[in-house]
């Protein structure tokens, strides 16, 4: 008998093929904390598709609308009393005077189509948007010569109609439905087969200015997009050149003292200001105090500089302090001044980076609600602004706040008109942050 | 002379300076640039900065000044029983100036010849019809006071304008002048122009402190402003919101809608920190370069979204999906829009806010700390737990409280998520409603500047400010103070 095959008296109580309960235990724990990890990015992403998922179901069906094509006769002795075709006297003709027309030749149309409806002619004129009376009025004083013809027109169907094809009105809901009626939808059935209606792709939705809250159909973005363009320009023009040139200051000239302490905690303090009170700036300075007109792109745009130039002027900051310091030193070696080092040398290399920044901060610019809503750019635009300047004195709207504004109506449809804006929004938004990106790749420079 | 041309023939003036100043140095050093002090470029410039700079200075500074000097001249015009019949001395004012506007606009249009104009009397004309006609509608009748002091308006207006116009115009030629005859080879163009450029990007430095004076004392005005209409205390401990519109029994207490805040947000940051914390540490530690090369970016895309969208997420789909699933079986409430809605669709906007910042404060906890743990045979998870995590702590901690600071000045999402009922409730599921959505609430729409209705929303401003600023300098001081130094 050897000592070998003895127990010994402190036997391992673990070996490397065989793991104890400790380890095991702790290895277990190590896969749970990883799993959480991973976990923790899956529920990121996932929350990322569900919203993406959200917008797009609801809104890529506002692109399409349905148009209802049929022939109108334009009476000659309801549109032009006089007949002597002047525009003058036609405007008083008011789109009530419009609107039985388009009924009338809607029922013969449908009756000539031989199809069978239990629907009375006021019903049926009903299924046509409200906003139709007035588009051919606008036709008919642009052109006065058509009066007296018989012409096919494609108009707007009804809210509720469109909503029908787009599986958001039921048979079932239209029954509790005063807007409309099974019958109606049965009628439009029947004409869809019969190629009267059909649901196309609608430019309208993105050129046409809002619309009130009775014809859903009908509202676009245009004024929206319009104002948000304006408030770019403002924003482009003002913050990018105030925001480099604080920057080159701060980040080439300024002395440490308390001054340039102050200004510093104040840029880092005003990226971190909630945007709603930014709003309240704008209400009481550039409104209140100011003067100057509400629901204005100039105003809303202001309040944008604001919000928007600590982010460049980070931005800006951070490419200037990029580029190396022998660059700088050898132009001062060359006889240049500071200010020549600076904008002669140092501020082209840090260009790309400056233009980065300002679109990201511009794209943050054109997401933003909350200020906008406290100027006043909440009211109901129907005016397109005028070109400008002028036009940044304008009313106008603003992408983000249009969405705001379909949220807060009643019929359902703007539901669907809200998450297409929001498309629209995220469209602008992914191509400049791609430029920037872009522009990021093709020109970074490493030292 | 219009303003318009006033600028225009300063800058012409300026390019000419710029011309002339060139030439002026070219021509001291004979021809040869090599003589000058300074590029030629920059006597030119200099010239133009004499001519443009102060005129334009004095311009802007008539123009604020004139309205104030003329209204001052105007008003001692006005006798007491003109007031009490209007009102108000402002009222009088307004109807002046509209009346002397709208004589202009008359003149302009063709409708009066300046004459006529002057000599217009109340007694022989309808001013009121007159100038509706061409387009300037008057709330009353034109008194002869009242046409009196907006003659008297218009003129000081004109002589206003006048002398305006030469004096900047001197003013322009004058530095032209000036700086033309400084112009010589041994001047130092140079180091002027600089200095004008520095006081420009100078200039442009402070505009981040008006704007923050700008933002503070707008609030803190009105607040004032307020506070004389409504007591502060009820304000500060109230625990009813109930504003009216029509009488005095207002009730703008602010513990509901803080109440509301702090909810949304504990829930918001119950979401968003475990959340963007485990992803940053899976993102830092574990992932391999290819997963976290697009899980990143992925995940950073949240933090660009407009909030807007988010706003809209609660309302169409988060909202009704927990009212269906969890409020109704549990018998908790029928709201679709509830603190609930609002914290976990703001929780999800602030993940990649704690993930990011949270990542970076990670990655900079150097190596040698990771691998002494290893070597001292501590698994991954365990090195994470109690050699990294304590490393970056305060970085973590100062990460926490902007999110937090975030949440609570967030608008869109509550606006669209939370609710608009002011109430103290601990149930999840009932809509409540925060201090961004009042403010909102009380400033959107036609409001009366004067009512405490209106200028509450100042004072939640405010408060609102205070409590975000304040996270914001204590996050700073945390990760300043007990940052760890790695060499």
């Amino acid at each position: 008998m050897s000592d070998a095959t003895a127990p010994s008296p402190t036997a391992p109580t673990s070996s490397l093929l065989k793991q104890d309960d400790r380890t095991r235990r702790r290895n277990r724990a190590e896969t749970r904390f990883r799993a959480y990890g991973m976990a923790a990015v899956i529920v990121g992403i996932l929350a990322l598709v569900l919203l993406l998922t959200s917008i797009l179901s609801n809104g890529l069906s506002s692109f399409r609308q349905t148009f209802i094509t049929f022939p109108v006769t334009l009476a000659e002795e309801r549109l032009d009393p006089q007949g002597n075709r002047n525009p003058e006297e036609m405007a008083r003709v008011t789109t009530f005077g419009y609107a039985p027309l388009l009924g009338q030749s809607f029922v013969e149309h449908v009756q000539s189509m031989g199809i069978e409806t239990d629907l009375g002619p006021r019903e049926m004129a009903a299924m046509i948007s409200d906003e139709a009376p007035g588009q051919l009025r606008a036709m008919v004083l642009a052109n006065p010569d058509i009066v007296g013809e018989t012409i096919t027109l494609e108009l707007l169907a009804g809210g509720r109609i469109d909503g029908f094809f787009k599986g958001r009105v039921t048979m079932a809901s239209a029954e509790r439905d005063n807007n409309v009626s099974p019958e109606q939808l049965l009628l439009a059935e029947a004409l869809r087969e019969q190629g009267v209606m059909d649901t196309r792709f609608n430019w309208d939705f993105i050129t046409a200015p809002d619309a009130s809250g009775q014809r859903p159909e009908a509202a676009g973005l245009g004024v929206a997009i319009l104002g948000s363009f304006y408030m770019m320009i403002v924003v482009l023009v003002l913050a990018l050149p105030i925001g480099v040139a604080a920057s080159i200051y701060l980040e080439e000239f300024a002395p440490k003292n308390r001054f340039t302490d102050l200004i510093e905690v104040n840029i880092s303090n005003l990226a971190a200001v909630p945007s709603i009170v930014f709003g309240i700036l704008g209400l009481a300075i550039f409104i209140n105090f100011a003067g100057l007109p509400q629901s204005a792109p100039i105003v809303g745009g202001l309040v944008l500089t604001l919000m928007t130039l600590p982010t460049i002027i980070i931005a800006t900051r951070a490419s200037l302090r990029a580029v190396p310091p022998s660059i700088r030193s050898a132009a001062l070696g060359l006889g240049a001044s500071k200010m020549q080092s600076v904008f002669h040398h140092v501020l082209p290399l840090a260009a790309p980076g400056i233009l980065t920044g300002t679109i990201i901060g511009l794209a943050q610019a054109l997401g933003e609600t909350a200020p906008l809503l406290l100027i006043g750019m909440v009211a109901f635009v129907r005016e397109y602004p005028s070109a400008p300047p002028d036009g940044f004195f304008d009313p106008a709207s603003a992408l983000p706040v249009q969405v705001y504004n379909w949220t807060q109506r009643s019929d359902p449809a703007f539901v669907e008109r809200a998450s297409g804006a929001i498309i629209v929004l995220l469209v602008f938004l992914i191509f400049m942050n791609a430029v920037a990106i872009l522009l990021r790749r093709r020109f970074e420079r490493r030292w | 002379m219009p303003l318009l041309w006033i600028l225009v023939i300063v800058l012409c003036l300026g390019v000419a300076g710029y011309v002339l100043g060139r030439q002026r140095a070219m021509a001291s050093a004979g021809g040869d640039r090599r003589i000058l002090h300074s590029l030629p470029s920059y006597y030119g410039a200099n010239v133009s900065i004499f001519t443009i700079v102060p005129a334009l200075l004095v311009l802007t500074i008539w123009l604020f000044v004139q309205p104030v000097v003329i209204e001052r001249q105007v008003t001692s015009m006005i006798t007491d029983t003109a007031i009490e019949d209007a009102g108000s001395r402002g009222l009088v004012m307004t109807d002046v100036r509209r009346v002397a506007e709208g004589l202009e606009v008359a003149i302009e249009q063709g409708a009066l010849t300046s004459e006529e104009a002057q000599n217009i009397r109340t007694e022989f004309t309808n001013v009121r019809s007159r100038l509706g006609e061409v387009g300037v509608a008057l709330g009353g009748e034109v008194t002869p006071e009242v046409l009196d002091a907006a003659q008297r308006y218009r003129e000081l207006n004109r002589i206003g304008n006048q002398m305006m116009t030469i004096v900047v115009l001197i003013l322009a030629a004058l530095g032209l002048g000036y700086a033309y005859a400084r112009t010589h080879q041994e001047f130092r163009a140079r180091n002027t122009v600089e200095y004008a450029i520095l006081t420009i990007l100078v200039l442009a430095s402070t505009i981040a402190i008006l704007t923050t004076v700008g933002i503070v004392l707008s609030m803190l005005f009105e607040t004032f402003n307020f506070f004389q209409l409504y007591p502060a205390q009820d304000f500060f401990f109230g625990t009813e919101w109930a504003p009216t519109f029509e009488s005095d029994a207002s009730e703008l207490g602010l513990l509901p809608l803080l109440w509301g805040t702090m909810y949304v947000s504990v829930i918001a940051l119950l979401v968003a920190v475990p959340i963007g914390l485990f992803a940053a540490i899976y993102m830092a530690e574990y992932a391999s370069a290819r997963v976290r090369s697009f899980a990143k970016p992925l995940i950073e895309i949240l933090a660009g979204i407009p909030t807007i969208v988010y706003g809209l997420f609660a309302l169409i789909t988060v909202g009704p999906l927990l009212r269906d699933y969890f409020a109704e079986p549990l018998g908790l409430g029928t709201s679709s829009s509830s603190v609930m809605t609002a914290g976990i669709v703001m929780g999800i906007m602030l993940i990649p806010f704690v993930s990011s910042l949270s990542d970076d404060i990670i990655n900079a906890v150097p190596q040698s700390l990771r691998d002494g743990s290893f070597g001292l045979g501590a698994t991954h998870s365990e090195t994470v737990k109690q050699v990294i995590l304590p490393a970056a702590l305060p970085g973590i901690v100062g990460a926490i409280l902007l999110a937090a600071s975030r949440a609570i000045g967030e608008t869109m999402i509550v606006v669209l998520g939370a609710g608009a009922a002011a109430r103290l409730d601990l149930n999840p599921f009932e809509a409540m409603t925060t201090v961004t959505v009042k403010i909102v609430g009380q400033l959107t729409g036609d409001t009366d500047f004067s009512s405490p209705e209106a200028l509450v929303a100042f004072a939640l401003g405010l408060t609102l400010f205070v409590i975000t600023l304040g996270l914001n300098v204590m996050a700073l001081y945390i990760v300043r103070r007990y940052r760890e130094q790695y060499e």
